[in-house]
C-alpha cells in the first residue's frame, strides 16, 4: 500500500478544479478530493483522512482566512494554489509540505 | 546594503518536451528547485522556444498576472474572454487570469520556430475579473534606453497589471552606462539579459542570466553594444 498524501482541493471554479485534481492523481502518492465551499471542506478534513489543503480559485478573503484558521487548529499544512494548471502545482504542494 | 543573487542561463531547469523547450528560472512543471521558488512577486520567467505548428492546448489560469513576450515569430493567442489574436515579436501581451480564464497558445507559423519569454507575477489582488490586452513595444522603444513596458497603471506607458511592478526593455546598440531609480521602496529588481553582456554590481552577466538585486535604491548597469536587455521590478513582499 502506497503512503498516499490526501489533498483536499477547495475552490469554487468547478472545471478549473477538476483540472488541478486530475493532475494531482496523475501523481502516483497523491490523491486529491474536491470541495466547493468551506462548509464542505471543514466536514471533510474534520474527518481526519486530509493532509494538505490546496486553496483553489473563487473563495472570498474572509472564507480563505476562516479556512486557514481552521486548517491551523487541526494542524494542517495549508497553501493557495495560483495558475490554474500543473505550472506551479508540483512546486506548491511540496513547499506546502515543509510546514508539517 | 544591497543583496543580490545570481541565476546563471546553464543553471535553470530545462523541460524538453520535444515541440517545446522551456529553460525555467524558477520552479516550474516537473523542475523543483527549492532555493529557486520565486523572486518576490515574480514567481515564473520561462524561456520558451516552440516548434512550427505546436503549442499549448487549452489550459486553465487562476489568480496570476501572466505576461508574454515574443522574441521571434508569432503566437497565435485564444482564451475563454472571447480573444482571438496574434501577438509576435516587438508585442507584449498581458494577462489577468483573476478568477479562472481558459486559453490555447500556439506556434502560428508552421515552418519557423516561435521563441517568447513567459512571465508570471503574483496579483495584488486574488479573484479579480479576468481581463487581456496586447501592446506593440516597436512603437515605445528607443535606441539605447530603457523604456517602461509594463507597470500598475492604466494611464502609463505599455501595458498594466495587478501588482505594483514595473518592467523596462531596452535595445543598447552602443556601449552605454545607466542607473536604474526603483519606484517603489520594498520593491526589488530582476535584470534578465535576453542577449548581450551586462554588468551590475561588479557582476557580469551574459545571455540569458538572470540577477536579482534589492534593499537599494538604484544601481548601475554597464551594457556593452548589441544587448537587448529586461528589468523587471518587483515587490519583494507581497
Amino acid at each position: 500500500m502506497k503512503n498516499m498524501t490526501e489533498i483536499l482541493v477547495v475552490g469554487t471554479h468547478e472545471k478549473i478544479s477538476k483540472t488541478i485534481a486530475r493532475l494531482i492523481d496523475n501523481h502516483e502518492k497523491w490523491h486529491a478530493t474536491l470541495a466547493q465551499n468551506i462548509t464542505d471542506a471543514t466536514a471533510i478534513f474534520k474527518a481526519g483522512k486530509i493532509n494538505l489543503i490546496l486553496i483553489g480559485a473563487g473563495l472570498m478573503d474572509e472564507e480563505e482566512k476562516q479556512l486557514t484558521a481552521e486548517a491551523k487548529l487541526h494542524n494542517l499544512p495549508i497553501a493557495k494554489h495560483y495558475g490554474g494548471g500543473s505550472g506551479l502545482l508540483f512546486a506548491e504542494i511540496h513547499e506546502a509540505m515543509k510546514q508539517k | 546594503m544591497a543583496q543580490t543573487i545570481l541565476h546563471l542561463s546553464q543553471t535553470r531547469g530545462l523541460g524538453d518536451h520535444g515541440w517545446l523547450k522551456s529553460h525555467h528560472t524558477f520552479s516550474f512543471g516537473g523542475y523543483y528547485n527549492p532555493e529557486r521558488i520565486n523572486f518576490g512577486a515574480l514567481r515564473v520567467l520561462n524561456d520558451d522556444t516552440v516548434s512550427g505548428g505546436m503549442g499549448f492546448g487549452e489550459h486553465p489560469h487562476d489568480n496570476m498576472e501572466i505576461i508574454s513576450i515574443p522574441l521571434e515569430g508569432k503566437l497565435q493567442h485564444k482564451d475563454s474572454m472571447g480573444n482571438v489574436a496574434g501577438i509576435e515579436a516587438g508585442e507584449i501581451q498581458v494577462m489577468s487570469a483573476g478568477t479562472g480564464i481558459y486559453h490555447s497558445e500556439y506556434n502560428a507559423e508552421k515552418d519557423k520556430t516561435v521563441k517568447f519569454l513567459q512571465i508570471w507575477l503574483f496579483p495584488n489582488q486574488r479573484n479579480v475579473e479576468p481581463r487581456y490586452d496586447q501592446k506593440r513595444l516597436n512603437d515605445l522603444m528607443k535606441e539605447n534606453e530603457f523604456v517602461q513596458i509594463l507597470s500598475p497603471n492604466a494611464n502609463d506607458e505599455g501595458v498594466w497589471i495587478y501588482q505594483d511592478a514595473w518592467f523596462n526593455l531596452g535595445n543598447f546598440k552602443m556601449d552605454t552606462t545607466t542607473n536604474y531609480h526603483l519606484h517603489k521602496t520594498g520593491n526589488g529588481v530582476y535584470i534578465f539579459v535576453i542577449n548581450g553582456n551586462v554588468e551590475i554590481d561588479g557582476q557580469k552577466l551574459e545571455n540569458r542570466d538572470g540577477f536579482g538585486i534589492w534593499d537599494t535604491e538604484n544601481f548601475e548597469l554597464k551594457i556593452s553594444a548589441n544587448s537587448t536587455v529586461l528589468l523587471m521590478e518587483v515587490p519583494m513582499e507581497f
